[in-house]
């Protein structure tokens, strides 16, 4: 997750406002194609002024859902209501909310400023404020130069940017983005991402970005619904999503993560004990689990909250042989600022640790085959049931 | 064989001649042999005058010999009265008009109707798409005589459409479309529909779709939609269709020699008079030339489009 901008803190949470009405409010949503369910009975509520992710992979139904938003495909079941008001049977011309294409769908035979201006003079704007906020919505996506040139002579970060403008200047309150970065390379992704948030906090329009690109919605999104053939598996913000992870399924899908197959031991208010073959110790998990004493469980621990030592750590817990193991490197990827291990414990399980390389790498203070002490503490594990 | 086929491959290459140069050269020989070389000679008797002979036309370029005077002469004849007679009469000028306010009404038709249905089959399913478009092409497997032919009993005084007219009661008697203005309209209209189909589909199956919601996505309705998008990006297509139809057109002699009336008066049946009837081929020749004149420029507005639609790409 690198490079990724922590939220401000002053922003916003209506989700947690009981007092807020939802602006989009999606209601048992289900659209089949045929005999292939695409979204299953999904219900999600959206605020004013969010920015919300959908995430999953292809054919996990997110991009159904967002042309239904559009209003380029029918529920057929449920309802969708964006303020307040039952969209169905409104066409996409009369809705609300404008979208930004994933290929981004520029008018070919139009120049830039003309496509930008298309929108507005559907809605019969006076020309001379049609060119004002066409050239102030070029000139924030900093396109000001290239308005009398046609897509196919602009390069594809400038046509992206092309199309964003095109749907924001017709100042709507819903804008949906299909796979809004797709296209573009690593570098230039990155720096849009910065720009997108930055855009959507400026002008307070709630976002709903399709993406299957996981650390696309952790940079950018306030919340993100992962959805997985048709429904909905989580929602929640990406700190939610990342550190607590309600299934197998979302706990996989965003980052890697190592799982320890065990048998809940003792279960209490504020802490699970899972003693797990697998991992060759007792975990120590300090939050509650609905699972009773004696199911079986599942213990997610992400990668980086695992420390290696050469040395027997010091007890993180108190209680000797609880959230401890040890093994052998077996495989290490240097990636310049962190490096992946791959530690074989001697029952045959691999675990992946990542660790900040603090020194330089000639140093290699744990190399292959070396012997290694892998230890967390009672906050990095986190138990899904089965 | 093999060996031949090394040999004239080793020649051709010493002169930089093979491969890619052998594909562009062998076209562009035939269209030479066959089509420049024919074209430069009509050009040239178009400029000849007309004698009853064999072949009936006087030549251009003679070596006179005067064996009394003892002088070899090489006399160069241009006569341009041919083409003074095409602006003198108005037969000419007529037959020109009408040709192309002919090929104009059927172009406007095929579009009328072509364009329908390219769109209708462009948008439908990909499955039932070439089914449909081999219906488009079926009758070409027909000859077209036997087709024109097949017009004559549908438009004739007792064929099918004036019987079917009296069923109804709509008309009393029976109904004369054929020998009329008309009846070319629609023998010319059936017969260059395909070739306005074509083009017209191959551009609108290549439209994006997304296009059409993007611009409802903007506010535009679906009318409009196609009046400010599709329209605009079918114009190449509309193009090529039109000119597959009006180029033809304008020269065309079979359908309206059997289908019009006495007075339906059309270049391709002047040109005809004059080649047999009148066995005037200097005059004949000069229409011709006239003709190509007159399709030049809807040729050179063709490439025009195509070339810049060609840079737009």
């Amino acid at each position: 997750m690198a490079g990724q901008p922590i939220r401000k803190p002053t922003r916003l949470e209506p989700w947690q406002d009981a007092g807020q009405a939802p602006y989009v409010r999606i209601e048992k949503v289900t659209k089949t194609f045929g005999d292939f369910v695409a979204v299953d009975e999904v219900s999600l509520s959206i605020y004013r002024n969010e920015f919300f992710a959908l995430l999953g992979g292809s054919g996990s139904g997110k991009t159904t859902l967002l042309r239904m938003l559009a209003g380029f495909e029918q529920p057929t079941e449920g309802r969708i209501f964006i303020d307040g008001v039952d969209m169905a049977g409104i066409p996409p011309y009369e809705r609300p909310v404008n979208m930004m294409f994933q290929s981004y769908a520029l008018f070919p035979h139009m120049t830039v400023e003309q496509n930008v201006a298309f929108g507005l003079k559907q809605d019969n704007v006076p020309k001379a404020e049609i060119r004002d906020r066409v050239a102030e919505m070029l000139g924030m996506v900093q396109l000001s130069a290239f308005g009398k040139r046609r897509p196919h002579q602009l390069s594809g970060g400038q046509r992206q940017r092309v199309a964003l403008a095109r749907s924001l200047v017709k100042r709507p309150k819903l804008l949906l983005l299909d796979e809004p970065l797709g296209a573009l390379d690593k570098k230039l992704r990155e720096k849009t991402q910065f720009e997108l948030v930055n855009i959507q906090e400026k002008l307070g329009v709630t976002f709903i970005v399709v993406t299957h690109d996981q650390e696309e919605a952790m940079t950018m999104s306030s919340r993100i619904a992962v959805m997985n053939h048709g429904v909905i598996a989580q929602v929640g913000t990406p700190t939610e999503i990342y550190e607590y992870p309600h299934s197998r399924f979302v706990a996989e899908f965003i980052g890697s993560i190592n799982m320890f197959e065990g048998r809940v031991v003792e279960a209490s208010g504020d802490h699970v004990l899972v003693a797990s073959e697998e991992a060759g110790c007792e975990l120590h998990i300090s939050h509650a689990t609905p699972a009773p004493a004696g199911s079986p469980v599942a213990v997610a621990i992400r990668p980086e909250k695992i420390a290696l030592s050469k040395e027997p750590p010091p007890s993180a817990d108190g209680a000797a042989g609880r959230n401890a193991t040890k093994g052998v490197v077996r495989e290490i990827a240097y990636l310049g600022d962190v490096s992946i291990y791959l530690v074989e414990l001697p029952t045959g399980k691999t675990v992946r640790v990542t660790a900040p390389n603090v020194t330089r790498r000639t140093e290699m203070p744990i190399t292959w085959e070396d012997e290694v002490y892998l230890s967390w503490r009672p906050f990095a594990g986190v138990v899904l049931a089965q | 064989m093999r060996a031949v086929v090394s040999v004239l491959a080793a020649v051709l290459g010493r002169i930089g001649l093979w491969g890619r140069g052998v594909v562009v050269a062998i076209p562009f020989l035939w269209l030479m042999l066959f089509f420049l070389v024919p074209f430069l000679i009509v050009f040239g008797i178009s400029f000849s005058e007309s004698i009853i002979a064999q072949p009936p036309y006087a030549p251009l370029v003679e070596w006179l010999t005067d064996e009394d005077a003892g002088t070899n002469k090489l006399q160069i004849l241009l006569n341009l009265t041919n083409y003074l007679r095409l602006t003198g009469d108005d037969l000419y000028i007529l037959a020109y008009l009408n040709s192309v306010k002919i090929a104009l009404v059927t172009t406007l038709m095929c579009l009328a109707i072509g364009y329908p249905m390219a769109y209708a089959i462009a948008k439908a399913p990909p499955a039932r798409r070439g089914p449909l478009m081999m219906l488009v092409i079926l009758p070409f497997w027909t000859s077209f005589l036997i087709r024109i032919y097949a017009w004559i009993g549908i438009l004739k005084g007792n064929g099918v459409i004036s019987n079917f007219l009296e069923w109804t009661g709509l008309t009393s008697g029976p109904v004369e479309i054929l020998y009329s203005d008309w009846a070319v309209y629609i023998g010319m209209t059936y017969c260059y529909l395909p070739f306005m189909v074509l083009p017209l589909y191959s551009t609108l199956e290549k439209m994006d779709p997304t296009l059409l919601e993007a611009a409802a996505d903007l506010g535009c309705r679906p009318f409009k939609a196609f009046l400010k998008v599709t329209l605009p990006l079918s114009l190449p297509g509309i193009v090529a269709g039109s000119l597959l139809v009006f180029i033809p057109a304008v020269g065309e002699f079979v359908t309206p020699e059997l289908l019009g009336g006495p007075d339906t008066l059309m270049i391709g049946r002047v040109l005809w008079n004059e080649f047999f009837a009148n066995r005037d081929w200097p005059v004949a020749s000069a229409v011709a030339i006239a003709l190509l004149l007159v399709l030049v420029v809807p040729i050179m507005i063709f490439q025009h489009v195509q070339g810049r639609e060609a840079e737009g790409r």
